[in-house]
């Protein structure tokens, strides 16, 4: 069994409570933290603790901290990012519904470290369940002393509030997020300036994902070295991992980063096998923007051995072999899942949201739909494979944000890796539409993948 | 679409904007532009959508220019700019819902209400439409319905057709 730090105490009936949190141990770290260390110290031991940000970039979490300008006499703000909207991920939801508390310790604790008197939750508009959670926990806390002024007799004021979207995936970016907290469309900024300089309302400002600020509570509970000794090399600690698709159990686990990706998913413990019987076809593992990749090259390396859930291991092989681990959004595809519906249908999903500021990702995001959708319906010709490759590569690195980038690596990731079953679906127009590709030969040895996928590049 | 055209001004109830008076506090002042989302969906509960004259109220009430209101509410896609029917059904439509069914689950829904997307039954009482991941893909597929924005989960045939009938039962 893997060490749990968020979850630990998940099936507690009534944790959602702030009397039933704090007699499992919650609110220590607040306590802790505003009673005996200083704000530095805070900082510091979430330096030490290797934290990496748990919403996609995996940026370090106290490095983010140590940027924030301190004028004297401007507020600073911390601002939660609950915008989960990355398909394939809904561990910031769950957290949020069945432990309120986590997040709001967190917020404190961290509010506290950078100095920021106001702090906002953002969630996601569609989540208003979690949202009148979120409220009841905050006012449940506010009556116990735990945020508003002097809190704990230590001098220190909090207020925090929860805001919600208005439904859109480009405000999950952080930029965005503070113009929609201004009342703005979700348009992401030009940086520099960073938030850090200049972010809500022009004041310095930091930004965390739900899960990274969660975690600020068992570092300062239990010092961010014990904390860095779980996990495996540059990936400490534990993820949320949101798992499914066609798996036994779907759903979402706490796994010591380094868990081999095999285990994770065939093991009784957590996702139990793939559903139905069926083989494995493919894998998304973190989220719907990091590249595809197909069965053999999700269990193994392309040396051969085995791959793991970190950072690094899943990242092994740059592009050409591997993929990130992004928000741990863990999609799984059986033997009869079509790779050119499912990136179809993806590529919809990134012309949907392109908040349409940068020309590359409003025009390219559409035309990857659209070529696309006629490479599904029977309507492709094979040129069509190449120009999908050259939008995306047009659309890559030349954009203000990352949503370019995360519109075009599906498509470019899906064709290096399935470009047989994309031209069987244009020497096929018909029988595609009623039969499936399969598997083929995706469980070919990983060395002849490699050698073809060199060949390709 | 957004049409600004000629529509019965309204007056907001006093209860609604109390509601606004509470969560103008929670921004610096000079920043009560923030609340422009929140309250929004506020109007949104209220109404069943956001009209261009509830717009321009908020505007009013917010201090700021009615291209202010219009331009973030087509932004967003919770916004409704049309009148919808009381329950409107959306669907998650994104990979993983339709890895284990959801495209199923929407030709069901439009049988069933005997409506396209979009459209509103001949009673007023139902739309449905398809949207972007909603993040509950463990438990897919899934729906949604405001303005409590409710989640059903793991979605079959047979718990599409009660939970319709128990909505028509409200009515």
């Amino acid at each position: 069994m893997g060490r749990k730090l968020l979850l630990e105490h998940i099936n507690v009936p009534g944790i959602h409570t702030l009397d039933i949190y704090r007699q499992k141990g919650g609110y220590r770290a607040v306590e802790k933290a505003l009673k005996s260390l200083t704000p530095d110290e805070v900082v510091e031991e979430v330096k030490k603790s290797g934290l990496r940000g748990r919403g996609g970039a995996g940026f370090p979490t106290g490095m983010k901290w140590s940027f924030l300008a301190k004028p004297e006499g401007v507020p600073r703000y911390l601002v939660c990012n609950a915008d989960e909207s990355e398909p394939g991920t809904f561990k910031d939801r769950f957290l949020m519904t069945y432990i309120p508390h986590a997040l709001i310790e967190g917020m404190i604790v961290s509010s506290f470290a950078l100095g920021a008197n106001t702090s906002y939750i953002y969630v996601r508009g569609e989540m208003m369940p979690q949202i009148r959670i979120l409220e009841k926990a905050i006012a449940e806390a506010k009556a116990a002393g735990l945020l508003g002024q002097n809190i704990l007799g230590s001098g220190y004021n909090l207020e925090l509030y929860v805001q919600p979207g208005g439904g859109a995936y480009i405000c999950g970016e952080e930029t965005a997020l503070l113009e929609s907290l201004e009342g703005k469309r979700g348009n992401p900024r030009i940086k520099p300036p960073f938030p850090a300089i200049a972010g809500l309302y022009g004041c310095p400002t930091v930004v965390n994902n739900v899960e990274s600020i969660a975690a600020v509570v068992p570092i300062i509970n239990d010092g961010g070295d014990e904390y860095a000794k779980i996990g495996i090399g540059r990936s400490t600690g534990t993820k949320l991992i949101s798992a499914s698709g066609n798996l036994v159990k779907p759903g979402v686990y706490e796994i010591e980063l380094g868990l081999p990706v095999e285990e994770f998913i065939y093991s009784d413990e957590y996702c139990g096998g793939i559903a139905n019987g069926k083989r494995l076809k493919a894998t998304v593992a973190g989220g719907s923007s990091v590249p595809i990749l197909p069965a053999n090259l999700t269990l193994k390396l392309a040396n051969g051995e085995p791959r793991l859930m970190s950072y690094e291991s899943l990242s092994e092989g740059g592009f050409a072999t591997g993929t990130m681990l992004g928000s741990g959004g863990f999609i799984a595809f059986d033997e009869d899942q079509c790779i050119v519906r499912n990136t179809w249908n993806f590529s919809r999903f990134y012309h949907h949201e392109s908040c349409g500021q940068c020309s590359p990702c409003r025009e390219g995001t559409g035309w990857l739909e659209k070529v696309l959708h006629r490479l599904e319906y029977g309507h492709g010709k094979m040129s069509d494979i190449d120009l999908l490759v050259d939008v995306s590569k047009k659309i890559e690195g030349n954009t203000i944000c990352p949503l370019g980038d995360a519109a075009a690596w599906p498509v470019a990731s899906a064709i290096r890796h399935f470009r047989d079953e994309f031209e069987w679906h244009v020497n096929e127009p018909v029988k595609s539409q009623t039969s499936n590709y399969g598997l083929a030969n995706y469980a070919v040895p990983i060395e002849k993948q490699v050698e073809e996928v060199k060949s390709q590049s | 679409m957004l049409k600004v055209e000629e529509q019965q001004p309204i007056t907001f109830s006093s209860a609604l904007l109390e509601k606004f008076d509470e969560i103008v506090k929670r921004y610096p002042t000079g920043k009560q532009k923030s609340a422009l989302l929140p309250l929004l969906h506020l109007v949104q509960a209220e109404y069943g959508w956001t009209s261009v004259p509830a717009m321009d109220q908020v505007a009013e009430y917010l201090g700021i220019e009615p291209i202010e209101v219009y331009e973030v509410a087509s932004f967003y896609t919770m916004y409704f700019l049309q009148p919808k029917g009381k329950y409107v059904l959306e669907v998650c439509r994104t990979g993983p819902c339709c890895l284990v069914g959801a495209e199923k689950i929407m030709a069901h829904i439009e049988k069933k209400l005997g409506v396209k997307e979009g459209e509103v039954t001949a009673d007023g009482q139902f739309s449905w439409r398809g949207v972007e991941c909603l993040a509950a893909c463990g438990f897919a597929p899934v729906l949604q319905i405001g303005p409590e924005y409710t989640f059903y989960e793991n979605l079959t045939e047979q718990s599409v057709d009660e939970l319709i009938e128990n909505l028509k039962n409200k009515i």
